[in-house]
């Protein structure tokens, strides 16, 4: 419980008043010998959300789940899983809300495209919108088309013609 | 008695809020002086109801009055009285008078400092911020009673919660609330110019000193935060984009985006519609902010319906507020002339595009933070949106106003050569790909991308260096010449050139602190020594302490480089017998480039103990250039212009009668 809304101060002290797990982040103790096999555990334990918190990966959180489920990251790799496998095997359990890193699919085509598209619609309607006040106060700062240019030529070749 | 005289004069508070939100509003209308008038005693009698109801609450906490349900609920007779004092705002109740008397306090401040403003537009002004008041205080009359009164008394309270027992924590709330509350001036300014419709250079000169001020709280109160969450939760994390985290950070980049474009209303008298729309959104997310984090629908959508009166009657209140101000925007915006104009690339395009980048980063963190909830409403599934959507999504487009920030400054109004400018800026360039090589080189080559964010930050703190050897022609003038330029640079110059360079030594500190942390965790008997990152950390022993309301396990270390002593470390991992709850207390030891940081854990069944030792570079850079930043805040709003507040209003008429053609 102790890590549950990190740097939530008061605002979690109305909320803090939830039942506090007592277990803590990883600890030695739960280690595997094998240095490679730790790493990779350590690296899908980081993508991995402990359920009962607010954003925090099972890797800092305090409660017994995250630490559940750091256990069985770490026997889904001794028994001999890919990292893809293990993830797939937590997913299955655990629904898509166990990740993190939210998957790219049709419910979260919005959450991934949408500040891409954000930036280029405030861009595009940004600049069309400071050019049509440019050109709106200042006639000059619309370049003359070909056609107006020749027509131009035309009546000041005209009037030079005749003077 | 006291509680009841502070529940009195809450009561009477929300009355004179009534009046104040009222009267001088329609003296404004109609032109009379005197009902415009009411606004500053009125202002300043809110102030003294608020101020005596939180003394009253303060007093019971002080006390011990555990006859009070909120005391009893929250405070315990041995605990420290500075956690006495703090306790009040560790609760949903106390925290929101705190949030009340903020308010009072920043409308207070621009009756008796704003003596400057023309009567009708502080009428208005005041009458809005009172608004905001009857809003808040209803919801902590009806929904949030601080006063309530339990019988029969219980003996002893239930104490704050530990996580909360902590200076870091403590003083968290005042500053992220003056922050918060900050930003209710620029909406109420906002508003009030709209109802008026008429928006100039000196309205933008009057709503920036408050602006800044609570966009400098807003920085501190952050970088607080992230500080006690560094220390506090044990290992080496600062920063986890949880929503709570991403409500105080939204009203910082809108209030950052309000700062720059407000800027360019004061000086060009342009874009001034845009700085109206900000100022609403800042504040709204403020609201909003305060929304999720008060209402429970963070926890799930479905606790926000187990507490519906205080829930809905929040939601009401961000519905009320924002959609009432952008329809007022939509209504009279379109009405506000823009003035001067200017080529894409000038001070104001960049500006301009500071805004954009700004804006839209904030709808990024807007829509990471309640794309799970809208989800979960609509029965689409439960998704999580943690750091590595933000980091993906966000950084990048930070990190692209981070470039801009360096180029910004010397950017002149109207019409600038960017090549010139890039000219200019070649020693930044130069310092930037040496950072880049060098930091690249350093770190053996690894990843590219931690050297090409280090050389960013490079180039934007090299470039604020330049900007300002540039108004200061140092070492193009005589010496002499360039101190006399340094005198009367305006402050405002200073402020801006402390916080861009503060910014990139921020990003410096992110960047270090993601890429090159070094982390053991292990198993150590007394005696044991272990290796990290060069330093010796020696594990003397392990032995139990007894605090003022707690017992704790105490790690120390001995921490040697090559040899030579370094530091003692005493990491602790206490508990609390009235809450039954552990805290993590960090040993950090700074070195100014970087942190070492040691926390001892759980006693091993075979013996020992484990530990995890961490080297952090570049963290302490972070908390560093956040008050730094806020330095910059505080020079800026020391400016001679600033200070004195605006000049008078032009006259529309000119001074020289001019014969009339007719």
């Amino acid at each position: 419980m102790r890590a549950l809304f990190p740097i939530s101060m008061l605002v979690l002290a109305s909320m803090l008043v939830l039942a506090a797990p007592v277990a803590r982040a990883i600890e030695a103790t739960e280690l595997l010998d094998d240095p490679v096999l730790e790493a990779r555990a350590r690296d899908i334990s980081k993508g991995l959300r402990c359920l009962v918190c607010q954003n925090e990966s099972i890797d800092d959180s305090d409660a017994d789940l995250a630490r559940d489920l750091r256990r069985i990251v770490r026997e889904r790799l001794v028994a001999g899983d890919s990292n893809e496998a293990v993830r797939r095997f937590i997913v299955a359990r655990y629904g898509d809300f166990v990740l993190l890193n939210p998957p790219f699919k049709a419910s979260t085509y919005a959450l991934w495209l949408g500040p891409l598209a954000l930036l280029l619609l405030a861009g595009a309607g940004t600049a069309i919108h400071l050019r049509r006040r440019r050109a709106a106060a200042d006639p000059t700062a619309t370049p003359l088309s070909d056609d107006e240019r020749r027509r131009l030529a035309n009546i000041l070749g005209d009037s030079q013609g005749r003077a | 008695m006291i509680p009841e005289i502070g529940h009195f004069a809450l009561i009477l508070a929300l009355l004179v809020a009534l009046v104040q939100g009222t009267v001088p509003m329609i003296g404004a209308a109609r032109g009379d002086g005197a009902w415009m008038a009411l606004a500053r005693p009125a202002s300043l009698a809110q102030l003294a109801c608020v101020g005596i109801a939180f003394a009253a609450l303060m007093y019971s906490f002080v006390v011990s009055d555990f006859s009070v349900a909120l005391v009893a609920e929250n405070s315990h007779s041995a605990k420290p009285m500075l956690y006495k004092v703090t306790g009040l705002w560790g609760n949903h109740e106390g925290s929101l008078l705190l949030w009340v008397l903020i308010l009072a306090l920043f409308g207070a401040a621009v009756a008796l400092f704003g003596r400057n403003l023309p009567a009708p537009l502080k009428a208005r002004v005041l009458s809005v911020q009172a608004w905001i008041a009857v809003g808040f205080l209803a919801f902590l009359l009806f929904t949030s009673n601080p006063f309530l009164r339990l019988d029969p008394a219980p003996f002893e309270g239930r104490s704050l919660n530990p996580l909360l027992q902590d200076p870091g924590l403590a003083f968290h709330p005042p500053f992220l609330y003056l922050g918060y509350v900050g930003f209710s001036i620029a909406l109420s300014f906002a508003v009030a110019a709209l109802i008026e419709g008429r928006v100039d250079a000196a309205w933008a000169r009057w709503v920036r000193p408050w602006t800044l001020a609570a966009w400098l709280f807003l920085t501190l109160g952050i970088a607080m935060g992230s500080w006690w969450a560094y220390y506090e939760l044990g290992w080496g994390g600062f920063w986890f984009w949880d929503p709570v985290e991403n409500a105080s950070f939204m009203p910082w980049l809108a209030g950052t985006a309000l700062l720059h474009s407000a800027i360019v209303t004061e000086k060009r008298d342009t874009l001034k519609s845009w700085t109206i729309l900000l100022a609403i959104i800042a504040f709204s997310l403020s609201l909003l902010g305060t929304f999720l984090v008060r209402s429970g629908v963070l926890t799930s959508v479905h606790a926000f319906a187990t507490d519906p009166a205080r829930g809905v009657f929040i939601l009401l209140l961000l519905v009320i507020a924002v959609g009432g101000s952008l329809t007022l925007y939509g209504l009279r915006a379109p009405k506000l002339k823009s003035g001067g104009l200017f080529a894409p690339i000038s001070r104001e395009g960049g500006l301009v595009l500071n805004n954009l980048l700004l804006t839209v980063g904030c709808a990024t963190v807007l829509i990471g933070t309640l794309y799970p909830l809208a989800l979960d409403m609509f029965g689409a599934g439960k998704v999580s949106v943690g750091p590595p959507f933000f980091n993906r999504a966000f950084g990048p487009i930070i990190l692209a106003a981070v470039a801009v920030a360096a180029l910004g400054p010397m950017l002149p109004w109207k019409r600038a050569d960017l090549a010139a400018v890039l000219a200019r800026l070649k020693f930044a360039l130069v310092a930037a790909v040496v950072a880049v090589v060098a930091v690249w080189l350093a770190t053996g080559g690894a990843s590219p991308l931690p050297a090409l964010g280090m050389g960013l930050a490079a180039w934007l703190f090299a470039a604020a260096l330049v900007e300002l050897g540039g108004r200061l022609k140092l070492f193009r003038a005589p010496l002499a010449d360039s101190w006399n330029r340094a005198r009367n640079l305006p402050r405002s110059a200073y402020g801006t050139t402390i916080a861009h360079a503060a910014l990139a030594i921020v990003v410096a500190g992110v960047i270090g602190s993601q890429a090159w942390q070094t982390e053991v965790i292990v198993l150590m008997r007394p005696g044991d020594t272990v290796d990290v990152a060069g330093y010796d950390f020696t594990l003397v022993g392990v032995s139990d302490v007894t605090g003022p309301n707690y017992t704790a396990r105490r790690g120390r270390f001995t921490v040697t480089r090559e040899g030579r002593p370094v530091t003692v470390m005493s990491p602790e991992k206490r508990f609390y017998p009235v809450q039954g709850m552990p805290t993590t207390e960090a040993a950090i030891h700074s070195t100014w480039i970087a942190d070492l940081y040691a926390v001892i854990g759980e006693p091993a069944e075979g013996g020992g103990w484990s530990v995890r030792l961490y080297y952090n570079p570049l963290v302490p850079w972070i908390w560093f250039g956040a008050v730094m930043m806020a330095l910059g805040g505080v020079v800026s709003l020391s400016d001679r212009r600033l200070r004195i507040g605006a000049p008078v209003r032009r006259r529309r008429r000119p001074a020289v009668a001019v014969p009339r053609t007719a």
